[in-house]
């Protein structure tokens, strides 16, 4: 009989269940995993070192490509990080217009996550209807800043305009005329806030949907349940944040526990699990869109009761308003300063954190008086989360790596950075 | 809350730090390399700490620091030139800038909370000026530290003693250099093309010149100013 040894197979970096450029070297006993060893950076950019070379307003786009399925959420990270760096607080209408976005894109992460997820593991149905859902919040990101995805649309000092009146409506085809064209319009009659109260009322049917698609699903739970099993201890050890660590039972969620926006005013709850595995985290995820939509709903009820600013009023470090700079030479001076040097931040170091869909998004800035940061770091929590894919891994079988590959959330735009 | 923080840390620590700073509500610990295990390893397990998290580790560069492109103190009359010729980092290839040893040039940085009593720390360890580049592993404190360690090591190139896998992470198989160094080019210093008659994929020197749109400014803004002299006639 011949000597059978363990071998070693290439996982990646093209694979349709990587999320991305993943590379996985994967030692193997027959069908176990003995070592898996993930080779990340293949989609390195430097976003820190091009952060430094540029002034500060300028990153915020940059933000918007880490993690590129939760953009907002990553902006809203470095905003406060410089925020805290110059001592100023955005107004309270931005404040609840962040809150409202953050949590818009939660459900846009997680939507993409349960198509994704559920794809890998055979769940093909459900792909498309997260995709259809999506399509409604895009187009909010996309009213509000006149882009789908990287929306560049939070500031230092608020969010860059206020929300629309008036929602862009589908326009007339060869398919979509007459009786049909009015019902896709039939949302977009009034303003955004109108659309994203449609969208709430029509999304917990939709939710109810996908969990009688895989909640009780016996091949989704055969895939799921008892996989990647990681206890509370290790799971902190292991730097988890966000759903991670919540699907282990630890209940920790920054926008309770360090609250920040609006998130102290609203009323919401945080889902936790029990078994730490990778049904548990499809739980807890789910519910989470629950609640966002939940908070998405007060925070439109308040944003339509209460109007008033959304940028600080700090010629400073926001730009003074287009009238203003073509009649007063003041705010011309400041809004050519701004627009060609930036504003500077005096020297110190600070570190601000959100709960972002993924986990606890962070970036640290130190700054030297300058116009550009010295140093950024962003910390992103799937870099964390997926150093521990060997620890979730060894011992389980080749098909498991699809299921907490999925399970992890994982997006290599933030991860390499 | 914090300054109870900073007087809990003061009288645990004593001598072990060499350090401690409060700003914008956020404490640093400055620890040197010597004692930096054991603080963390107290920090972690002390029941009126209990950092049970290490959220982020990263490396960190001073060379350059409050150094701008673009000296704005005087008036001048070279007009838009004198933002465009200056010497300052990002302009010129760093061999032909003599550079003089730095003192404290390298740090690694650490953020920690404590779910326990909801609260952060961050530490900074100098490493050493002379000699290797090097700082213990906090790898069997916190077992994320691992990768984050890898990238401060690729990045940056420092040394972790008693890491057990220090390899690159992000950057390219086979890559010189660490790039996040001030002193590495913005632009790189090679690229890589797929050559037709080798038949391969080629690295080159790069083709392009460094080039600066918006210069550095440092301003030292009378606002923040006066906040300061505020913050040091209070504290």
């Amino acid at each position: 009989m011949s000597e059978i040894k363990n071998y070693t197979i290439n996982f990646g970096p093209q694979h349709p269940a990587a999320h991305g450029v993943l590379r996985l070297i994967l030692e193997m006993d027959g069908e176990v995993i003995v070592h898996a060893d993930p080779h990340v950076g293949l989609l390195h950019r430097g976003t820190e070192k091009l952060a430094e070379s540029k002034p500060f307003n300028h990153s915020i786009g940059y933000m918007d490509r880490l993690d590129y399925v939760s953009m907002m959420c990553n902006e809203h990270g470095y905003v406060k990080s410089i925020e805290k760096l110059l001592n100023i607080e955005a107004p309270i209408r931005a404040q609840y217009i962040r809150t409202m976005f953050d949590e818009i894109t939660r459900i846009l992460n997680h939507l993409m996550w349960i198509g994704t997820h559920g794809l890998d593991l055979g769940a093909m149905t459900l792909f498309l209807y997260a995709f259809r859902e999506r399509e409604y919040l895009m187009d909010c990101y996309e009213a509000v800043s006149g882009a789908r995805m990287h929306a560049t649309y939070y500031r230092p000092g608020g969010v860059y305009r206020d929300l629309p009146d008036y929602m862009p409506k589908h326009a007339e085809s060869k398919w979509t005329k007459g009786k049909a064209l009015k019902e896709v319009n039939s949302w977009r009659e009034g303003s955004l806030l109108d659309f994203i109260e449609h969208f709430t009322d029509y999304f917990p049917e939709k939710i109810a949907e996908y969990r009688t698609l895989l909640t009780d699903n016996r091949i989704w739970k055969q895939r799921t349940v008892g996989i990647g099993v990681v206890s509370p201890e290790r799971a902190l050890q292991l730097g988890f944040t966000g759903p991670m660590l919540r699907g282990s039972g630890v209940e920790w969620d920054l926008r309770k526990k360090q609250s920040y926006a609006a998130y102290d005013q609203l009323d919401f709850d945080i889902p936790v699990g029990v078994n730490g595995d990778s049904y548990d985290r499809y739980l807890v995820r789910m519910e989470e869109m629950v609640q966002s939509n939940k908070i998405i709903r007060q925070c439109v009820k308040w944003l339509k009761e209460n109007p008033g600013p959304v940028m600080l009023d700090d010629y400073k470090v926001t730009p003074p308003t287009r009238d203003a700079m073509k009649n007063d030479m003041e705010s011309l001076i400041h809004h050519f300063k701004l627009f060609t040097e930036g504003y500077t931040v005096p020297k110190g170091e600070a570190y601000a954190a959100v709960e972002a869909p993924k986990g606890e998004f962070g970036v640290y800035l130190v700054a030297d008086d300058s116009n550009k940061p010295f140093r950024m770091k962003v910390r992103a929590p799937g870099f964390a989360h997926i150093s521990a894919m060997n620890e979730m891994v060894k011992g389980s079988m080749l098909a498991d790596v699809v299921s907490v590959i999925g399970t992890m959330d994982i997006v290599f735009g933030e991860i390499d950075r | 809350m914090n300054t109870s923080l900073e007087k809990q840390l003061k009288s645990h620590f004593g001598d072990l730090i060499s350090n401690i700073v409060s700003q914008h509500g956020e404490i640093t610990l400055e620890v040197s390399p010597k004692n930096w295990q054991q603080v963390c390893l107290q920090l972690r397990d002390d029941s009126q700490f209990l950092f049970s998290q290490l959220i982020d580790l990263c490396g960190i560069d001073y060379l350059t620091f409050g150094e701008g492109e673009w000296q704005t103190d005087g008036v001048s009359s070279t007009g838009f030139s004198r933002g465009i010729k200056q010497k300052g980092p990002g302009r010129f290839s760093w061999e032909e800038r003599e550079t003089e040893l730095m003192e404290k040039r390298f740090a690694v940085v650490v953020h920690l909370l404590s779910l326990e009593h909801n609260m952060r720390l961050r530490l900074k360890c100098f490493a050493p000026d002379t000699g290797v580049l090097a700082v213990p592993s906090l790898i069997k404190i916190w077992s994320v530290a691992n990768w984050f360690e890898r990238e401060a090591f690729d990045l940056f190139g420092i040394i972790f003693v008693g890491h057990p896998d220090l390899r690159r992470i992000l950057t390219d198989y086979g890559f010189i250099g660490h790039p996040f160094r001030k002193d590495f080019p913005l632009i790189g210093n090679v690229e890589v093309r797929y050559d037709e008659e080798q038949g391969r994929v080629i690295y080159e020197p790069v083709s392009i010149e460094p080039r600066v749109t918006i210069p550095k400014t440092i301003r030292k803004d009378a606002r923040y100013a006066e906040n300061q002299e505020e913050l040091e006639e209070e504290g």
